[in-house]
């Protein structure tokens, strides 16, 4: 009854190829949007920037880019966690070396060095598939954090190898450092996802997107075809880099502000993201966001839960935690193999033909 | 519409921290899960039942009682950051993370939100100096005062010099075991003897290469900065090397009794450096089991009760709770304000007459906090471990360390903070 087409006439292409073609699902975006844009800023305080906006934006970024890879292209990687820490300390020598450089482009930047290494690191890709192409991408996880924590000049020689963000600015607006507010540091990282997502979701729709997608239904046929597996496997992983390194530098210089290589951005940053990238939906937009918000809102709202509205004690809330998500994570999987995205389209062909379903 | 209403208050609820205000609120950011929970819980037990015993002993301090927000951060810099955004609304005092890590997090928010951090021989080295950290304080001592004060005892046990010896320094490899780096390879020069390197990653439990290098090296003494599983392993691995136990020195995060339980009788003679006494030989126990323990008030299940860790962490909360009653003097009122505990912390003194009306007489080194030196004298002594009796027992006075090193790079170090964050020195 809300959600259908029955009605909506197309009278141009530019009408019947557009992102939302249903117009009820138009408008939740565009209430999504505004609500994000002049809503939330308005609202949000320190602990909503911190425990729940900025981890959750920056995760989807990173979402979205192993989900270029790993959903769209078919290329497993494990090296998430290590291509984060890539862009983060890009972004680091960066800001440190240019000073006046503003911190937008030094994200970008950062992005942009990260496809690099990505790059150099999917070469592998050309010759081994599957399980074999995983390790090879744990192997950049363990080269790359071993590369960060052995030479100095990565972290500028500091005493404990941990790198700080410097204080700054996009205007008189603080984006990083203490002086920063927590309304600046979510618009910033806001745009950056929308620009990203709407990046994303219109790459996955053309040439580049369904060649990425031949190369991962079926590589031999779409070689047959003419596509190139070269080009597209390596802009997979070039483009996918660059969403992961954008993740990883607003993940350092925004969110933590400071971070040593071998906790922030463990083999387990890697499996999180490809959880994320699993439970959402694999070769999903939607899918990436959902698993995002899945993977860092339950753990706060459960902890929330047990313990200020239960009074249970931290520890037992802690532990807890784990056995409830762990169980949830089976539970979506059993229900729906393909992830929340694939739920949620079930929902929506639900509601096109409801209340009289055949 | 109202049962829309409920959803949406429900949800926020699940997201939202209600602020009760009216007493002293000290946060414990504890770590009661994880690979570090071992060493995280007694000290989390300890720094909870000091509170405790002085809300049941003397209804609070100074008249307002002391409530403990707790939350647990499995010593996980993201989950601190949420803990530490969750706790501070709550008038929060003082922060004590217990995490090196967390604390470098929370250096920048903190002087933001004006609420102190006391990180009691951890964190950030350079924090000592109060003329660019206004906001942070690590007395009784720091890292860069540990490394100094091992090279010392291994110069002792030398016959006075060092030099053409080896020193191994097996570190946790993070920013916690990295600090000491800088101020050994000072004194490397200073004393001239040999310095390795070996780095343990996280969380430790695999250090087979690393004792193999030390076997091939040979090196007259070993250093540890560990943590957690990876102290026990380092023991038992180097028991399995034969290597001379005396010879072996720890931090005082690598020298509690869960260290060096699991390796049995090969640990006997291991050494770590102690910022306080060990056993429970305090009249501050006494009440301890009285008001707190026996009435089952105890945060843990009691098995902790005068370990090393969970007299740490009530040494940590009488601290606190001291730099708390200074702030009341100063201030004249008995609710303080963050701010106030600043000062309370900036003017602490702790004396021998101090220490014995609290329980603790000869627990741990005196120390007076300045405008400029955050970090107390910097002095610690050297235990050992008695697998036999299975105590800790000092074998040394308490120390000092070598200023003229450790000044200098304290300095340093600083100053590039300063200059990367505009901080203009103050206390001039």
């Amino acid at each position: 009854m809300l959600y259908r087409e029955v009605g909506e006439f197309k009278t141009s292409y530019a009408q019947d190829s557009q992102t939302f073609p249903i117009r009820f699902d138009r408008y939740r975006y565009y209430f999504v949007i505004i609500v994000g844009l002049l809503f939330i800023p308005f609202v949000i305080n320190d602990y909503w920037a911190n425990a729940v906006f900025l981890p959750f934006l920056i995760y989807a970024i990173a979402a979205l880019g192993l989900n270029i890879l790993t959903g769209y292209c078919g290329q497993v990687s494990l090296g998430t966690g290590g291509f984060m820490a890539v862009g983060a300390y890009a972004s680091y020598k960066l800001m440190t070396a240019f000073p006046d450089l503003n911190i937008f482009f030094v994200i970008i930047l950062s992005g942009f060095v990260t496809a690099l290494v990505g790059t150099l690191f999917g070469l592998p890709s050309l010759r081994i598939k599957g399980f074999y192409l995983a390790v090879a991408t744990l192997a950049a996880q363990f080269f790359l954090i071993w590369l960060f924590n052995k030479v100095g000049w990565f972290y500028n020689y500091s005493a404990t190898g941990m790198i700080t963000s410097p204080s700054r600015s996009v205007g008189s607006f603080f984006i990083t450092g203490s002086e920063s507010t927590p309304a600046a540091k979510y618009l910033f990282c806001f745009l950056f996802v929308f620009l990203l997502a709407w990046v994303a979701r219109n790459l996955t729709r053309g040439k580049i997107g369904r060649s990425w997608m031949a190369i991962r239904d079926m590589d031999i046929a779409a070689e047959i075809i003419g596509v190139n597996p070269l080009i597209a496997k390596l802009s997979a992983f070039a483009i996918s880099s660059f969403y992961v390194g954008v993740a990883g530098a607003l993940f350092f210089s925004v969110y933590l502000g400071a971070v040593e290589p071998t906790e922030a951005f463990s083999i387990q940053k890697s499996f999180i993201v490809l959880f994320m990238v699993i439970i959402g939906g694999l070769g999903s937009i939607f899918g990436s966001f959902a698993g995002a918000a899945f993977m860092v809102l339950m753990p706060v709202a459960l902890k929330n839960l047990l313990v200020l509205q239960f009074g249970w004690s931290v520890d037992i809330a802690a532990h807890f935690e784990f056995i409830i998500i762990g169980g949830l994570i089976i539970f979506f999987l059993i229900v729906e193999p393909h992830g929340l995205a694939q739920l949620w389209n079930l929902l929506k062909q639900k509601l096109r033909i409801w209340p009289f379903p055949y | 519409m109202n049962f829309k209403k409920t959803i949406f208050s429900a949800l926020a609820t699940l997201f939202l921290v209600s602020p009760v205000l009216a007493e002293l609120v000290f946060p414990s950011l504890s770590y009661r899960t994880g690979p570090y929970g071992p060493n995280g819980i007694p000290f989390a037990d300890g720094y909870e039942d000091y509170f405790t015993l002085l809300n049941e002993r003397d209804g609070g301090l100074g008249g307002e009682p002391i409530r403990v927000v707790k939350c647990e951060t499995a010593y996980n810099t993201e989950k601190g950051v949420e803990c530490y955004e969750s706790t501070k609304g709550e008038g929060s005092l003082v922060y004590q993370p217990l995490s090196t890590g967390i604390t470098y997090q929370l250096i920048p928010k903190s002087a933001a939100d004006s609420i102190p951090i006391l990180s009691s021989g951890y964190g950030r080295t350079s924090g000592r100096n109060g003329k660019v950290f206004k906001w942070v304080f690590n007395f009784p001592g720091t890292y860069w005062d540990a490394a100094s004060i091992a090279t010392k005892h291994a110069m002792d046990m030398s016959g006075g010099s060092l030099e053409g010896k080896k020193i191994a320094l097996v570190y946790h490899n993070s920013a916690y075991g990295k600090e000491p780096i800088r101020t050994l390879e000072a004194l490397s020069e200073k004393h001239k003897f040999e310095l390795s390197l070996l780095p343990v990653d996280h969380p430790g439990q695999e250090q087979k290469s690393q004792w193999l290098q030390i076997r091939r090296e040979r090196p007259d003494y070993i250093f540890m900065w560990g943590w957690g599983v990876m102290n026990s392993v380092a023991i038992q691995e180097a028991a399995n090397i034969r290597f001379p136990m005396e010879n072996f020195i720890g931090v005082w995060w690598s020298g509690s009794e869960n260290d060096v339980l699991p390796a049995g009788d090969a640990a006997h003679g291991y050494k770590s450096l102690a910022m306080h006494a060990p056993g429970d030989n305090f009249p501050v126990y006494d009440d301890m089991r009285k008001f707190v323990i026996d009435k089952g008030l105890g945060a843990g299940d009691g098995s902790n009760v005068g370990t090393v860790l969970y007299s740490r962490g009530m040494y940590a909360a009488i601290m606190a709770t001291e730099a708390a009653k200074t702030a009341q003097k100063i201030h004249g009122v008995s609710k303080i304000t963050p701010t106030m505990m600043r000062d309370g912390l900036e003017n602490l003194e702790m004396s021998e007459e101090k220490m014995a009306a609290i329980g603790i007489a000869g627990f741990s080194p005196t120390f007076k906090a300045t405008c400029e030196n955050h970090g107390g004298q910097g002095s610690a002594a050297i235990q050992q471990w008695d697998a036999k009796k299975g105590t800790w027992s000092f074998i040394t006075e308490y120390m000092n360390s070598d200023a003229s090193v450790i000044e200098p790079l304290i300095l340093a170090d600083s100053a590039q903070y300063a200059a990367e964050n505009n901080i203009k020195e103050r206390c001039n």
